[in-house]
């Protein structure tokens, strides 16, 4: 892992992130508060999962062994993900996946839109795509943040629970690492601390109008980009990666 | 299109007080005969027009079991959301899920028209008052079965609402219409998944024959009674709600399904299986319709878990909706003030 070339660590931490975010989302289709929620998370999922893959489609040819998108998916081990652990955390009641994605959103937006200038014109191109879904799905987010934090009591209780128990998974977001570093000095990455302003600005802003209170920034849980992730993931790849791994060698 | 209400008409005649129970069962006899007109010169009825009573409860129970088979549908697929294997595949079975959730919506509003409220028609589904299509209580236990859902159950689905995108009334032909686009999409897409296993690995092939095995039967069912035992045929075929009877839609299915089945090197589970040179079409085995009793009456292999995941995202989700009122009531007061 230490070896591995900076833009493809870079590209798998995007596409993992998504990957493993869609992964949860897809839990809920069928089971949603109601009906058009169902279609408005599988939406979501699949947003997320069509970037997923255009990450890992690029991730595949960087590496140069030949590796497809669902051979990085669906072979690859857990310590080799790193994804941040904000995405592998369990849906919880809605409120939890709701607050999940709108802090996953409010990052994820304006990071996709500095990608666009990226001065790799691959990632420009498919943040260029995915800054679209991403609008949408921050302005969704915020919408439920919103509705819950000055909706009923019970509602309100459950949005502020989620932001205070999930609020220590954001600080992995915005973590700088040598990876980052080297893809800032080539204009391929932006530098996070503009991206966190935006974060910040936009989580005053919603978190205003939904009444909710913004947690301290105490202890940030990391770990997710070094493949130490909850203990959730292993089984949460355990599914995902079944047939796969049950049928080595299989084409589906 | 529209012919104009008849109810219209009616109203300007002046009635004696006295012989309103008799004008009433006239007034009736000649709207039905002027309802029965229209439907046999192919008009559609849409949600303002009069209709015979037993005509609009026909098509809200058929509309509402209609839209709970695709929620309750969203289940069994649902379960193999998360273990797709391959992001394709993963991509494809929940853009077809989300396709259900959109059926049910569109067949909710249709209900909808006919006098009954969204709100009603899901409490007659969790209080397990309302019906949905048996097929859904069986349960997907491999990978083929998402392959055998979509070819099978789509494909049989399809018989039906091909024929309903041509049913006499308006709302509930027009959803069909965009709801066969979606299926038939759905039904080669499970046909394409049951393909790609029949020429995999040994076990691959097994697999797919098992699911067929398993999916066969209760997808014959899913087209009823035979016409002689079907109790509200008759009446749905005189008002253009029905226009093939069960036996024929059956009979369609099978002829085409078993020749997809030869060109993926698939076995149809039934020895008696037959072409039948003569008639232009298959002779086939008995359907157990114990089993399918058994299984409308409650005591499918998945009837109960369906009930209960369907009331608990239900319930799980009533704060959920509480608090969208609530916030939509203050937002509508402030705006108000």
């Amino acid at each position: 892992m230490a070896q591995q070339l900076p833009l493809l660590t870079y590209l798998l931490r995007r596409g993992d992130d998504n990957l493993i975010l869609g992964q949860r989302l897809g839990e809920w289709c069928g089971h949603g508060p109601q009906l058009e929620e169902d279609i408005a998370l599988a939406n979501r999922a699949l947003d997320v999962i069509g970037q997923a893959r255009n990450y890992l489609q690029y991730a595949g040819e960087v590496e140069g062994k030949q590796r497809t998108e669902d051979d990085l998916a669906f072979l690859r081990p857990e310590r080799e993900f790193v994804n941040c652990k904000l995405v592998e955390q369990h849906n919880g009641d809605y409120a939890h996946t709701m607050v999940r994605s709108f802090l996953y959103d409010a990052w994820h937006l304006p990071l996709q839109k500095a990608l666009t200038k990226s001065s790799d014109e691959r990632i420009a191109a498919i943040a260029g795509k995915a800054v679209k879904e991403i609008s949408y799905h921050l302005r969704a987010s915020s919408d439920w943040v919103i509705r819950f934090g000055d909706g009923t009591a019970e509602s309100k209780e459950r949005a502020q629970n989620a932001l205070n128990a999930l609020w220590t998974y954001t600080g992995e977001l915005f973590v700088q690492d040598e990876v980052d570093q080297a893809l800032i000095k080539a204009g391929v990455a932006p530098d996070m601390a503009k991206i966190k302003a935006e974060f910040d600005r936009t989580m005053d802003r919603v978190l205003a109008e939904a009444t909710l209170e913004r947690p301290a920034d105490a202890y940030m849980a990391t770990g997710g980009r070094q493949g130490v992730h909850s203990e959730h993931m292993g089984l949460l790849l355990a599914e995902m990666q079944y047939l796969q791994r049950a049928y080595p060698g299989a084409e589906w | 299109m529209n012919i104009q209400p008849p109810v219209k008409v009616f109203k300007r005649k002046a009635k004696p007080r006295t012989l309103a129970d008799q004008n009433k069962n006239m007034e009736n006899q000649e709207l039905e005969e002027r309802f029965q007109e229209k439907v046999d010169a192919e008009l559609k009825i849409e949600p303002k027009d009069w209709m015979p009573e037993k005509y609009r409860k026909t098509l809200v129970r058929q509309i509402s079991q209609h839209a709970h088979s695709e929620v309750v549908g969203m289940l069994p697929e649902g379960n193999w959301i998360g273990r797709a294997p391959s992001l394709k595949r993963k991509a494809i079975l929940l853009a077809k899920v989300q396709d259900e959730a959109g059926h049910g919506l569109y067949l909710y509003s249709a209900a909808e028209t006919l006098g009954t409220t969204r709100e009603k028609t899901v409490e007659d589904l969790l209080s397990g008052k309302a019906k949905y299509s048996s097929i859904f209580n069986y349960p997907t236990l491999t990978w083929a079965d998402i392959g055998a859902v979509g070819w099978l159950v789509d494909g049989a689905a399809i018989m039906n609402q091909v024929m309903l995108c041509r049913t006499s009334y308006g709302p509930y032909a027009r959803a069909m219409v965009r709801i066969c686009k979606e299926e038939s999409f759905h039904q080669r897409q499970g046909y394409e998944i049951m393909s790609v296993l029949s020429k995999g690995t040994p076990e691959q092939l097994e697999m797919a024959q098992d699911a067929l095995n398993r999916w066969w039967w209760p997808s014959l069912m899913m087209f009823g009674p035979s016409d002689a035992e079907s109790p509200n045929s008759a009446a749905s075929m005189k008002w253009k709600i029905k226009r093939q009877s069960n036996d024929e839609l059956r009979q369609i299915f099978i002829d085409r399904t078993v020749q997809q089945a030869e060109v993926i090197g698939l076995t149809i589970p039934d020895p008696d299986l037959k072409w039948n040179e003569e008639a232009k079409k298959y002779a086939w085995g008995t359907i157990d319709w114990t089993e399918f009793n058994n299984v409308v009456a409650g005591n499918g292999p998945c009837n109960k878990e369906r009930l209960v995941a369907r009331n608990k995202a239900h319930d799980e989700g009533a704060w959920v909706r509480e608090a969208a009122m609530a916030y939509a009531a203050k937002k509508a007061k402030q705006k108000a003030a």
